[in-house]
């Protein structure tokens, strides 16, 4: 039933005639409207708050390419968020010299192997082995950074924030959200080609059905690696430039279960089948909080969020995109 | 020498009390995973929400903190009952437990954390009882009391269930519900309702732990999450769903943290049950008494 969601999409989108490379095309012009908006605010509150909306955006695509694709969860987001940031940590004080890309890079790949070797263990079993298995995951990579005293321990670690932002001038928080809005294209551009390609009618194939699905010669193990290396790695790069971001990163806020939440959430939210539904709950739900952040307090805004997810996977099974698809019909 | 062989001892003999503290907080997912196939990674938040009971019980009504829990068994039991029955509703009668049952669970994890800070906020929290400061002092070894009794509870509770799966009507239907749903079925029972049943069971087993949790240590609201991975990996080592897997996991991977805390501190304890799951998913994945 869902696959036939993504082909009756694929249609549409053929009507259309909107190839990849147009739709990678349009993204960086919807990101370029984005920033320029943010510019002209010009405050960097705004830059500050549109820096967490757009991390979500790609924390939730990044879980979407694993979770929502092949259906397997991964409950161990602050394991690969985390593994990102503290690579970071670790570059700032051996090779400071480095652009932020290319740590995000460095990031992302330590996140991707680390995916990679839990799936290998893991996800030749039931899929809940595999969730259990990233649950404990986060607790494990958190104690290993706990223990470890050059990137701060317990005690956290001190990044300095260079003062301006190289390439483009103003703020350096201008520059974390130009990067962020970097990754947010890379990684919708990534989700949406693969749910056009073989790859993802392989994962939705192992989703749907994953016995049948090794029956008719998917190759069930590597693809869902695939979709492990590729979901942490983004997860990594996500997290890498949060050391800039806060500048002061201990183990307790780089480790937050609110990631997790809110990168689970998000897809739930805005509907798993796609890769707009993680772009839908990123801006409604890290929208609302981000409210509720300043009007109320931030406890009650993590609740919302639990209660949202809670109320949507009960209620609204394929997300806020399934119940416009519902209505069309 | 004789140093190191006397913290190797007493490391052994507190992490086998250790060990029956973990079966008491793991009996109830060996029910609901082991037996009952429902994932419910939210127990720990539920066995937190039985450490609070016990705390209010003890320091607003001054019972003793077990006395209290055993006071809202019933509660948790029809608690129990109607998560399951919207997790029924909601996701197994519709064959979607993996994704979104997961997500569920996972959210009311988060829900009852957020929820226990709000109430309690996030200073420790401990009980006062006879048992909580003290040792018993046997002449060659004291064994303090703080451990002694929830090791025993944890036994207890475990030799009950045990014995109630074994020896009356509805303990063996569980056990049939584990086993064959479908045979159930034909022989006219509702498995539903016997699930149903056993969930809150469960949960009933929460509240029980949540006593001996506050008692081994003062507990506050996100140390639940600590427990999920352990509980797990018991469950999981154990092979699901047979209880003297599960005690046996259980005091193995107590006195392994205890040997682990004692020679390499004990910040590193945490790390070990993951290793024991990852270990056990990759080697053994049915466990040491698994099917």
């Amino acid at each position: 039933m869902v696959s036939s969601v993504v082909k009756e999409e694929e249609e549409r989108e053929g009507i259309r005639g909107l190839g990849h490379l147009a739709f990678i095309a349009a993204l960086v012009a919807a990101a370029a409207v984005i920033f320029g908006i943010a510019r002209l605010i010009g405050n960097s509150y705004a830059f500050f708050a549109a820096y967490v909306v757009v991390q979500y955006i790609v924390l939730g695509s990044a879980w979407n390419i694993l979770g929502g694709y092949t259906g397997y969860v991964n409950f161990g987001i602050t394991a690969f968020f985390a593994i990102g940031a503290y690579s970071t940590v670790v570059l700032y004080k051996l090779t400071p010299w480095l652009p932020l890309p290319a740590m995000i890079v460095v990031g992302g790949a330590m996140a991707a192997l680390v995916g990679l070797g839990t799936g290998y263990l893991t996800l030749r079993l039931r899929g809940v082995f595999f969730s259990i298995a990233t649950l404990a995951l986060a607790v494990v990579v958190q104690t290993l950074i706990t223990n470890w005293d050059f990137v701060g321990g317990a005690r956290g670690a001190y990044v300095l924030r260079p003062k301006l932002a190289p390439l483009i001038g103003g703020d350096y928080v201008e520059y974390l959200f130009l990067v962020m809005l970097g990754l947010c294209v890379a990684v919708l551009a990534t989700a949406r080609a693969i749910e056009r390609s073989a790859l993802g009618y392989g994962f939705a194939a192992i989703r749907d059905d994953e016995a049948a699905a090794e029956a008719s010669g998917v190759p069930t193990l590597r693809l869902k690696l695939v979709a492990t290396a590729l979901s942490g790695g983004f997860m990594g790069m996500a997290g890498a430039p949060l050391p800039y971001y806060v500048t002061y990163l201990d183990p307790a806020s780089g480790f937050s279960l609110n990631y997790a939440v809110n990168a689970i959430a998000m897809p739930l939210i805005g509907g798993t089948a796609s890769w707009v539904g993680p772009v839908i709950g990123g801006i409604l739900v890290g929208g609302l909080q981000e409210y509720i952040r300043v009007t109320i307090s931030s406890a009650v805004n993590v609740l919302v969020v639990g209660v949202l997810m809670v109320a949507f996977v009960i209620l609204a099974p394929q997300g806020i995109v399934g119940l416009f698809q519902r209505k069309r019909r | 020498m004789t140093g190191s062989l006397d913290l190797l001892v007493n490391a052994i003999i507190s992490g086998l009390l250790l060990g029956g503290f973990y079966a008491a907080v793991s009996v109830g997912v060996a029910i609901s995973f082991g037996m009952l196939d429902v994932v419910n990674i939210a127990h720990p938040a539920f066995i937190l929400l039985g450490s609070y009971a016990a705390f209010i019980g003890n320091t607003v009504f001054g019972i003793d903190p077990i006395l209290a829990t055993i006071i809202v068994l019933p509660a948790f039991y029809l608690l129990g009952l109607l998560v399951y029955q919207v997790y029924y509703v909601a996701f197994e009668r519709r064959d979607d437990q993996s994704l979104r049952g997961l997500s569920f669970f996972f959210g009311i994890l988060f829900v009852a954390e957020v929820g226990l800070i709000l109430t309690f906020g996030v200073d420790y929290r401990s009980v006062q009882a006879w048992y909580v400061s003290g040792n018993l002092n046997l002449h060659f070894i004291e064994l303090p009391w703080r451990l002694l009794v929830p090791f025993l509870l944890g036994l207890a509770m475990v030799a009950v269930l045990q014995l109630f799966l074994s020896r009356t009507f509805l303990g063996r239907a569980i056990q049939a519900v584990a086993q064959d749903q479908q045979a159930l079925r034909l022989m006219a029972a509702n498995p539903t309702r016997i699930k149903r049943i056993a969930f809150g069971l469960s949960f009933a087993t929460a509240a029980l732990g949540g006593a001996a949790l506050i008692i081994i240590q003062p507990v506050e609201p996100s140390i639940g999450r600590e427990y999920i991975g352990r509980i797990f990996a018991i469950c999981v080592l154990g092979g699901l769903g047979s209880f003297p897997g599960m005690v046996i996991a259980a005091v193995t991977l107590g006195i392994v943290e205890n040997i682990t805390a004692t020679f390499f501190g004990p910040s590193w304890a945490p790390a070990v049950s993951f290793g024991v799951l990852l270990i056990t998913l990759a080697v053994r994945p049915s466990g040491i008494l698994g099917r």
